[in-house]
């Protein structure tokens, strides 16, 4: 029998059981974003860019069914001085958000967004550049979304932005789409928390103009049986600089692709990724990085601890334009294997047409260093214990990516205390 | 007491006998050391010790106060009081010097049903013996022995030792790759730490470090025996004749 490849039906059943949002400032971008995800269709199993992950359930037109993860720990993020924005469900939940004014900043949300607004020129219009390869599941969301927040940031926010993501409902099905856009200058650290619903479809476009800085730190939920499909598309100016940390821990399906331009002269990306999958758990890192300017420099550093079965991706690539001289890029993609059932594909790409770059990648697999191991144990640690030092030391090189140490700490007590309860 | 009979070692992947019959007794609060030429079984020893993979003892038994510790885990034989400064200590990028030394001594603690150190009590005893081994809090604050110099790693294994306590310290050629300045300061160290319920057994090629750290009794290794035992005048022998003429004679 041959294998089920994508046909317009796969692509007409899932969009018939959504609704286009209409009515607003947003249509024109939506109604092109739609005629995208007709013309390259939901993806397939025979899709190249999806050969290592399975989209089948991020494209039925119906969520799968996924258990609420009952969870009494205290949220990450939580004792910090920032402005919450709570989704519950991919529902804005206005009650328990916070105040939506802060000096340096605007904060709409694309629901209730006014007629004509400044992110109409924006929305869609990053993620409708970002199809080198072709990304209809990020077309579908800026078509179909049906909330998110549009923060405009004009100088130095006076504190993060927190938003908060709840899974209360075991069949939810949420499209949220955020756009951000950095004046000149501004500066804005963003953290994200939580499972966003039982099936979460999230785009963020993200704009940063010349000299303004962006640091984004999310952490996924420990929800078992969610699924995410999550796009970022950031554009960077001449000397800015964005950075972007993120931390899964469990999830049935996980999909977070980046793509990033480095449009301005002497930009700094970074992009990280921290995950520990045990079991039934599936987590692809797909990363586009194009360097079309002067002296940018990029990082991609990706971190995967994987047990009982666990699989873990990672496509990642750097594309070099012409002209794009004095190009650093780097990119390290590294798996620990804790047992003989875990797999981890990678597919690492250079593509340079730039003569003067200097551009590095590496990717490993491995089971963890015997020679640490035992150095631990030797001094009394007890194996289970000296196995999540090490993992825990595993990880440490992409943590260290996270601009702010602090939080970068706080993340690493958290997945200290989540190996030790799973311990026992 | 630690006390090895007859002990017998190959290398479990190729079958090559190391150890083909070790006897040893260290008494409480002695300081034995252990010389011998290259490849004669010394490292060996104290990897088998201290419970290293890759190793599988064929005959004879070793016991610390009386427990086989052969049959236990690593971590166990450290509970009981076992302590190995390695030759090469290992470097552990993103696990912090402190968190180490910290998880090390609550485990063993808790292993020998003691209460854990507080935070604040650990802090203040190790910043001491830190300062003793002149180890700055720059040091304590980085990951393990990554970036140290060979004397701060030795320094490393012997504010370990300190901390730990334990009844049976085993150092393997801690004198290798350090200086003169950098081996007075180990051993002081050491020297510090002996006390009527602490031995020693102290492995080296040579004598220098013998002049620091005055052994109680020497012992020559060679092919996997212990073939000659004597005071610190045959740490002398060597150093002044080599191992020739001491294998020559008990050959």
């Amino acid at each position: 029998m041959a294998e089920p490849a994508t046909t317009s039906n796969t692509t007409e059943d899932r969009l018939a059981a959504m609704t286009l949002p209409t009515g607003g400032w947003s249509d024109p971008a939506r109604k092109a974003a739609l005629t995208r995800v007709r013309d390259m269709g939901l993806p397939g199993r025979r899709d190249e860019y999806w050969k290592y992950t399975r989209p089948e359930t991020l494209v039925q037109p119906d969520a799968p069914r996924a258990a609420v993860f009952a969870n009494d720990e205290e949220r990450l993020f939580a004792n910090r001085d920032v402005l919450e924005i709570v989704f519950v469900d991919g529902v804005f939940d206005a009650a328990a958000s916070g105040d939506l004014q802060m000096s340096g900043l605007q904060i709409d949300r694309l629901a209730n967004a006014q007629d004509i607004h400044w992110a109409s020129d924006l929305y869609g219009k990053l993620e409708g550049e970002g199809h080198y390869v072709p990304r209809p599941l990020a077309a579908l969301n800026t078509a179909y979304a049906t909330d998110g927040v549009l923060i405009h940031v004009t100088g130095k926010a006076e504190k993060p932005i927190s938003i908060i993501y709840r899974h209360t409902k075991e069949d939810s099905d949420a499209v949220l789409h955020h756009v951000i856009k950095l004046d000149a200058g501004a500066e804005l650290t963003l953290l994200e928390n939580g499972p966003g619903a039982a099936r979460f479809n999230q785009c963020m476009e993200v704009d940063v103009a010349d000299t303004a800085r962006f640091n984004h730190v999310r952490a996924q939920g420990r929800d078992h049986e969610r699924r995410d499909a999550t796009h970022i598309f950031a554009r960077l100016g001449t000397q800015s600089a964005f950075k972007s940390f993120t931390l899964t821990v469990n999830g049935r399906l996980t999909r977070n692709e980046c793509v990033i331009d480095l449009t301005g002269d002497d930009a700094i990306a970074h992009v990280a990724g921290a995950c520990v999958g045990d079991g039934d758990f599936h987590h692809d890192d797909t990363v586009f990085v194009t360097h079309d300017a002067l002296n940018c420099e990029s990082r991609q550093v990706f971190k995967k601890v994987l047990r009982n079965g666990a699989v873990g991706v990672f496509q990642g690539k750097i594309l070099v334009k012409e002209g794009a001289q004095k190009t650093d890029g780097y990119q390290i993609s590294q798996s620990l294997l804790l047992d003989e059932d875990s797999q981890f594909l990678a597919k690492p790409e250079l593509e340079i047409y730039a003569d003067d770059v200097a551009c590095s990648h590496g990717s490993t697999s491995g089971a963890i260093d015997e020679t640490g191991l035992f150095y631990l144990r030797s001094r009394g640690v007890p194996m289970a214990e000296a196995t999540d030092l090490m993992t825990l030391a595993f990880l440490a090189e992409a943590l260290e990516e996270i601009e702010d140490a602090d939080i970068a700490e706080e993340l690493t007590e958290r997945l200290s205390g989540w190996l030790r309860r799973r311990r026992g | 007491m630690l006390e090895i009979k007859d002990l017998k070692v190959e290398l479990e992947e190729e079958g090559k006998a190391i150890l083909k019959g070790v006897n040893l007794s260290v008494e409480d609060g002695k300081v034995h050391a252990i010389m011998g030429p290259n490849g004669s079984g010394k490292s060996t020893l104290s990897y088998v010790l201290s419970g290293k993979d890759g190793y599988e003892v064929t005959g004879g038994s070793a016991s610390l106060d009386g427990e086989d510790i052969l049959e236990m885990e690593p971590e166990e034989r450290a509970a009981a009081g076992l302590f190995l400064a390695f030759q090469y200590p290992v470097e552990i990028p993103g696990v912090g010097n402190m968190t180490f030394l910290r998880t090390a001594v609550n485990a063993q603690r808790k292993a020998r049903g003691e209460e854990e150190l507080s935070a604040a009590d650990f802090l203040k005893e190790v910043r001491a013996k830190a300062k003793d081994l002149k180890i700055d809090a720059e040091m304590l604050k980085r990951p393990v022995n990554v970036g140290f110099s060979g004397g701060e790693k030795k320094r490393n294994e012997i504010l370990q030792m300190a901390m730990l306590e334990p009844k049976m310290c085993i150092l393997d050629e801690t004198d290798s790759g350090l200086d003169v300045d950098a081996m007075k300061l180990v051993a002081e160290g050491v020297n510090a730490l002996r006390s009527e319920g602490r031995s020693f057994l102290v492995i080296t090629h040579y004598q220098r470090l013998l002049d620091h750290i005055k052994p109680d009794v020497v012992h020559i290794m060679a092919d996997g025996r212990i073939v000659k035992t004597g005071g610190p005048e045959l740490a002398l022998e060597v150093e002044n004749n080599g191992y020739a003429d001491i294998l020559a004679e008990v050959a």
